[in-house]
């Protein structure tokens, strides 16, 4: 009779839970996706729009006039060509870089592993300061130079030990043996056998680091002062983070009145968000399912 | 050598010896076999090098007088001047306690709610809503800092944004929250939970599901509910996650989001915007003054790595659980 009224109680909390769980999720969703919704539709309204807080779940007075203003002036559009062209570079050489060293510290047989693991782990702690590392890069020559935006970030020990992970893993020791029998080499093995074993792991690589790189604004913002060198993320900032009219003379072409230039800044504001995020919208599939995969490998050493 | 020797003292000591030079044969072997391994780690250990403990090495500047001509090794050595110096000016305490609080007030915001959530997550029945809402709550880890930054500049907008929009529908009167120190520490914690708690719950929701399920089902026959199951069961199993997960949030205390921080950053919130980070690159980056902005950084980096090891250390003393 006692465990058949406790079931019944436990049935009531069940159900108590499920009720406030659905509410609770539901909050969370919404808290997150109302914000990325609001800005798409604020970007079409009229500034007159936005201004007098007329938008909420719906565009008004639908029209392009942001985006046209945002490609008024060039600086997006080479800002968009400097991100591409340091996210590709800097993504080919971080993950060749992380997956051979994530291979080579996965090889038990290799001597002085784990003192080359030490080495890398220790500056995960150790950090020399944002100064030194100024000078550094100063002193190597390579301000205002396309190599300041992809070596310094070039390699991170977290995902070094990702990789490392997924090879112990997924690479057993025989198969090593047996391809050496056959006469193959490390480097034969490494290209040939473990590299398309490993698709996974490179695809977890290449979107984090494209990510990383495409997103980084700090090292764009103390090594390049060339204004024609300036990636996306560095252009955005200047205008999106003051709070008074900032768009340059291109974007707000035609614009006479201080209000107005205001009001226009604002829709161009939401716009460049927009314009700033499409390559990671369409991406966003792979994005969520490699990373959330890059997360559980790190988990298991982590 | 087919006949068996009498096993003497002598002879279990050559036989030693002849075991200790094979292996140092078999060890350059063994080297020697994988010299390909080594160049292809080669690059790599070069970057770290050249990029992180070049920078530990250049540390020394904070105890000497940069001078550009003389270079890192060449310049003066003037002991712990730009420490007494950071210590006794007037701005250090409130430094310092802008960036403790930042991060303690982000600690104490970012770091439950992901449990709570994931919590509740593991036990929603309808899986498709959950996926659905797990799909959308990954998506603000890949906003960038400089455009969630823009985000909170246009919605918090005095005349334009759409909070002070809802503010007056009610009733009240707009705020520049921007321009308001006193808004300042609230906004940066929650935006980053708004961007971060979706992505850190992935590994809780990894570690709810290694749960063992006969452990369920055992609360299930004993009457317990699934928010006795939550408390007795679920908690209990992802308790070391949680404890690896607090040390490392502890021991990153003094390097939270600093570019966010800076970004954030108005002529009018300094009064709380500005914390040790974000002032070693003012002084430093901004005023040239490399030694002494150093010395501040190399301040933090102590402290740092100090409260890493005390979090470590008391860790594994009361629950077994450390790092190391």
């Amino acid at each position: 009779m006692n465990s058949l009224t406790a079931m019944k109680d436990a049935v009531i909390g069940d159900r108590a839970f499920n009720v406030i769980a659905f509410l609770i999720l539901t909050f969370v969703l919404l808290i997150v996706l109302y914000p990325l919704y609001f800005l798409v539709i604020a970007s079409f309204s009229s500034p007159d729009a936005i201004y007098a807080g007329e938008i909420w779940l719906l565009p008004k007075d639908v029209t392009f006039e942001g985006y046209q203003r945002i490609f008024a002036d060039d600086s997006i559009i080479k800002g968009y060509r400097n991100s591409a062209i340091y996210t590709f570079l800097g993504t080919v050489i971080s993950v060749v870089l992380t997956v051979s060293a994530g291979y080579v510290l996965s090889r038990k047989d290799l001597v002085g592993r784990n003192m080359i693991m030490g080495f890398l782990v220790i500056t995960m702690f150790l950090d020399g300061g944002i100064i030194p590392r100024y000078l550094i890069v100063r002193d190597l020559g390579m301000l205002n130079t396309i190599w300041a935006m992809i070596l310094p970030n070039a390699i991170g020990v977290w995902n070094v030990i990702i990789c490392r992970t997924f090879f112990q893993i997924t690479i057993p020791d025989e198969l090593f043996e047996a391809a050496s029998i056959d006469g193959a080499t490390n480097l034969q093995f490494f290209l040939r056998v473990v590299i398309p074993l490993s698709t996974p792991i490179i695809a977890v690589m290449v979107l984090v680091h494209a990510v990383g790189n495409w997103n980084a604004f700090f090292d764009a913002l103390i090594f390049i002062t060339n204004e024609e060198m300036y990636p996306l993320q560095l252009v955005l900032r200047n205008i999106l983070t003051q709070s008074e009219v900032t768009a340059n003379a291109a974007m707000l072409s035609g614009v006479t009145s201080y209000a107005d230039q205001q009001r226009v800044t604002e829709l161009i504001k939401y716009g460049m968000i927009i314009v700033a995020s499409v390559p990671l919208l369409l991406l966003y599939p792979f994005l969520q399912r490699y990373f959330v995969k890059g997360m559980m490998i790190g988990a298991i050493k982590g | 050598m087919s006949s068996p020797q009498p096993i003497t003292r002598r002879n279990v000591n050559r036989r030693s010896s002849l075991l200790r030079s094979d292996r140092a044969v078999d060890l350059s072997k063994r080297i020697l076999a994988n010299y390909q391994l080594y160049l292809l780690i080669l690059p790599t250990i070069f970057y770290f090098l050249v990029f992180k403990y070049g920078p530990m090495y250049g540390v020394q500047i904070a105890f000497k007088d940069f001078n550009p001509i003389f270079g890192i090794w060449g310049s003066e050595w003037v002991g712990l001047k730009h420490f007494a110096r950071f210590f006794t000016m007037f701005q250090f305490e409130t430094l310092v306690r802008n960036t403790l609080w930042l991060s303690v007030y982000a600690l104490i915001i970012s770091f439950p709610l992901p449990i709570a959530l994931s919590l509740i997550m593991n036990h929603y029945p309808v899986i498709r809503y959950r996926r659905l809402v797990q799909t959308v709550i990954y998506a603000p880890t890949f906003i960038s800092t400089v455009v969630l930054v823009g985000m909170i500049f246009v919605f918090l907008s005095p005349r334009s944004g759409i909070v002070n929009h809802v503010l007056v529908a009610l009733g009240g009167e707009p705020v520049n929250f921007m321009a308001s120190s006193g808004w300042f520490p609230s906004i940066y914690v929650w935006s980053g939970a708004w961007q971060g708690t979706g992505f850190a719950t992935i590994i809780y929701m990894a570690a709810l599901a290694s749960v063992d399920p006969a452990l369920h089902e055992a609360a299930i026959i004993d009457g317990a509910n699934k928010w006795q199951r939550i408390r007795y069961v679920d908690l209990p199993a992802i308790m070391p996650t949680i404890i690896i997960l607090l040390i490392l949030a502890v021991g990153n205390i003094m390097n939270v989001g600093f570019e966010k921080a800076l970004l954030m950053q108005t002529p009018l919130n300094k009064p709380t915007s500005q914390i040790i980070q974000t002032y070693v690159y003012e002084i430093g980056l901004q005023r040239a003054q490399f030694s002494f902005s150093a010395a501040v950084g190399f301040f933090n980096s102590v402290i740092n790595f100090i409260l890493l090891i005390a979090v470590n250390w008391f860790a594994r003393r009361v629950s077994e659980t450390s790092l190391w």
